[in-house]
């Protein structure tokens, strides 16, 4: 199928750009691709970049069907405080875990049917609707906790941050639950092909016969889900709420995840596993530059470089500039995409008149 | 006419309302005193707002800002502190560094053809990243013009001051809705702002402005950074972390639309007074937590954007549709 090569060509820069971090952490440390069983659990390196990677990964699956719809979620970090300062402080008040989950859960819902509210119905730019939730949200995760760090004892909370399921490690089967029924929701059905044409032109997907205000919000509150679990998790993980850093910045390791993924902030394609490669390759540089004995303070530069690199080998600008052998239908989509930006549409439109 | 000023003059309704039911409240609270330490507080958050709603009128973002003050920070601590130069020649270092950071962004944004957002985040990530490298400890500086720079200040009799840091944010304000008001420069960034495409056609040099436009907001949170050091006397890598929130937040409660080209800079100083407001009115408090700034700032964002969509559906001939952003 010329798809998949053509997926293939398009994926190559981050498969490479995962495997060559992956090279550089076992050249730095030749135990890194070592796995052994412990008590029962998994451990090692790669475990530990798995395992430290998933609240990230599970936010970007959210954050990829949100910015497959052209929109971008800012507050799932603020979501994450609040699920984990509900889990805790239901915790310490002496619930139960059924309880507790469903209601953190719900707090996750409810929040991206409020994004989604402000984006689908009353037409708000997503970067400024989700603002509002990630400004406000920790400051309502405060109001839980009352300023407090909020620790508990429960076994069977914890056992989500640090328990293991047939040796994985819970964070870790959780993420990839969350991969297979998001990825079975949206390619097994048509909600894919929704999600992205909502992406491409609200408006004529709209004429089209789709119902744009539910798939918008049925993604803000998915994306709102995957946030509260991933708050959950890293709430177990520390057996602790704290309504300031939980989650903080997260946001921006999300979409950086997204984008690095391959999944074009304007909308209109996405790639969920290339969402996890691109959480995998944020993870696996921490841990390298830590395993390596880097000061960490060295970790933002390099974060930085390696998402320019990714950026610029994805830019069009690049692709035109540098002469490389391509087949006209490789050709058509770039030129395609230039064009289809929405000041030239709105050219058009407007020369029509 | 009243159509370009009516979200201004909501806002400064707001101000104003807000600021008339502290007093009632507090009657210590209308004293200039404390509207001197308001302005002084949030000096290098109106400073770097200011830089933002260019930004954003172009139709761009930058999620820079706040790295930049804090990187700007270490930079002085370090010049002035471990290399011993003259706060004067830190300053202008520091300031051409800030600018040149900017519109190395801006180029990156124009030529490359990628979304501001992606752009200055790894900005952000790469400022912060350069003062974590540069120190992790917070340096104070204690060279003696530090403090003779902070005893300048207009007294008043009644009580109270304008310092220094507010002077500058008052003329970065005056200054800036000069350029953006009454300069070929600001029309531009309008006209960018509205419609990149039909500016393009119209002759104005999008590059030249694109460029300049981060710049300027590299040189405004340069000039921020330089204030928070004067401010707090320490270089510290983790300095104003979030600020970019702020002011972003201070831009749309003022009454710019985040999709650009829309927007007035006076709008910015009056967002930037009213979070001022709401945190100096929980402190007169002393009962309320201070969580509660972010949810009544999160509260008024909303209020504040649902205002805007009501007076576009108003106007705007299309029944309220706006464009697709």
């Amino acid at each position: 199928m010329t798809l998949s090569s053509s997926a293939l060509r398009r994926n190559l820069p981050q498969c490479g750009a995962l495997i060559a971090v992956l090279l550089a952490n076992w050249l730095l440390f030749p135990d890194f691709f070592s796995i052994r069983v412990q008590d029962g659990r998994l451990f090692g390196s790669l475990i530990d970049v798995m395992n430290r990677g998933a609240p990230v990964a599970l936010l970007a699956i959210g954050m990829t069907m949100v910015i497959a719809t052209r929109g971008v979620d800012l507050s799932v970090g603020a979501v994450m405080a609040i699920s984990g300062a509900i889990a805790a402080t239901m915790t310490q008040a002496g619930w139960s875990l059924p309880p507790v989950l469903l209601v953190s859960l719900g707090a996750g819902l409810l929040c991206g049917l409020w994004n989604g509210v402000l984006v689908a119905v009353l037409r708000i730019q997503p970067i400024i609707a989700t603002l509002i939730l990630m400004v406000a949200g920790r400051g309502i995760a405060q109001l839980i906790t009352e300023g407090q760090i909020v620790t508990f004892v429960s076994p069977g909370l914890a056992a989500i941050g640090s328990g293991a399921v047939l040796t994985v490690p819970t964070p870790v089967v959780l993420t990839a639950a969350t991969l297979a029924v998001t990825a079975l929701l949206v390619r097994a059905t048509a909600l894919g092909l929704m999600i992205e044409s909502v992406g491409v032109n609200r408006l004529s997907s709209a004429y089209a016969g789709v119902n744009t205000p539910v798939i918008l919000i049925a993604v803000y509150v998915w994306c709102g889900l995957c946030a509260a679990v991933a708050g959950l998790i890293v709430t177990a993980d520390i057996r602790g709420a704290d309504a300031n850093n939980a989650g903080l910045w997260l946001e921006l390791d999300a979409i950086l995840a997204v984008v690095v993924g391959g999944t074009s902030l304007l909308g209109g394609r996405f790639g969920l596993l290339m969402s996890i490669v691109g959480a995998a390759i944020i993870q696996a540089m921490n841990t390298g530059i830590l395993l390596s004995g880097f000061k960490p303070e060295f970790n933002l530069i390099v974060k930085a470089a390696v998402l320019m690199v990714v950026l610029l080998a994805q830019s069009p600008a690049l692709s035109l500039l540098l002469p490389r052998p391509r087949s006209p239908a490789n050709a058509l989509p770039i030129a395609a995409k230039v064009t289809s930006n929405a000041p030239g549409k709105a050219h058009k439109e407007g020369s029509a008149q | 006419m009243i159509q370009r000023f009516l979200p201004l003059i909501v806002t400064m309704m707001v101000l104003v309302v807000g600021f008339l039911l502290c007093a009632v409240q507090f009657p210590n609270f209308a004293s200039l005193r404390v509207v001197g330490n308001l302005l002084t507080d949030n000096a290098f958050v109106g400073i770097a707002a200011a830089g933002m709603t260019f930004v954003i009128l172009s139709g761009g973002i930058d999620l820079s800002v706040g790295a930049v003050i804090g990187f700007t920070t270490v930079l002085l601590a370090v010049l002035i502190e471990q290399a011993g130069l003259h706060p004067a020649v830190a300053f202008a270092v520091a300031l051409a560094v800030a600018t040149g950071f900017g519109a190395a962004m801006g180029a990156v944004i124009h030529w490359f053809q990628m979304p501001p957002f992606i752009v200055t985040l790894a900005g952000m990530f790469i400022a912060r990243g350069v003062s974590f490298v540069l120190t992790t400890d917070s340096i104070p500086i204690n060279h003696p013009l530090y403090s003779d720079l902070n005893d300048v200040a207009w007294r008043f009799a009644a009580g109270g001051r304008l310092s220094l840091p507010a002077m500058l944010m008052l003329g970065v304000f005056g200054l800036s809705m000069l350029l953006a008001h009454w300069t070929r420069f600001g029309a531009n960034i309008y006209a960018l702002g509205g419609n990149r495409h039909s500016a393009e056609l119209m002759g104005v040099p999008v590059a030249r402005t694109t460029v300049a436009v981060y710049a300027l907001s590299g040189l405004l949170a340069g000039l921020a950074g330089i204030v928070f050091s004067l401010y707090t006397g320490a270089g510290y890598s983790l300095a104003a972390t979030g600020v970019e929130l702020d002011t972003i937040t201070a831009v749309v409660i003022g009454g710019t639309q985040l999709t650009g080209g829309y927007g007035l800079v006076l709008g910015t100083f009056g967002g930037v007074l009213i979070q001022g407001l709401i945190q100096t009115y929980i402190t007169f408090d002393g009962t309320m937590s201070s969580w509660w700034t972010k949810i009544a700032i999160g509260v008024l964002l909303f209020v504040f954007i649902l205002l805007q969509k009501g007076l576009l559906a108003v106007w705007s001939d299309r029944g309220g549709e706006p464009a697709e952003a």
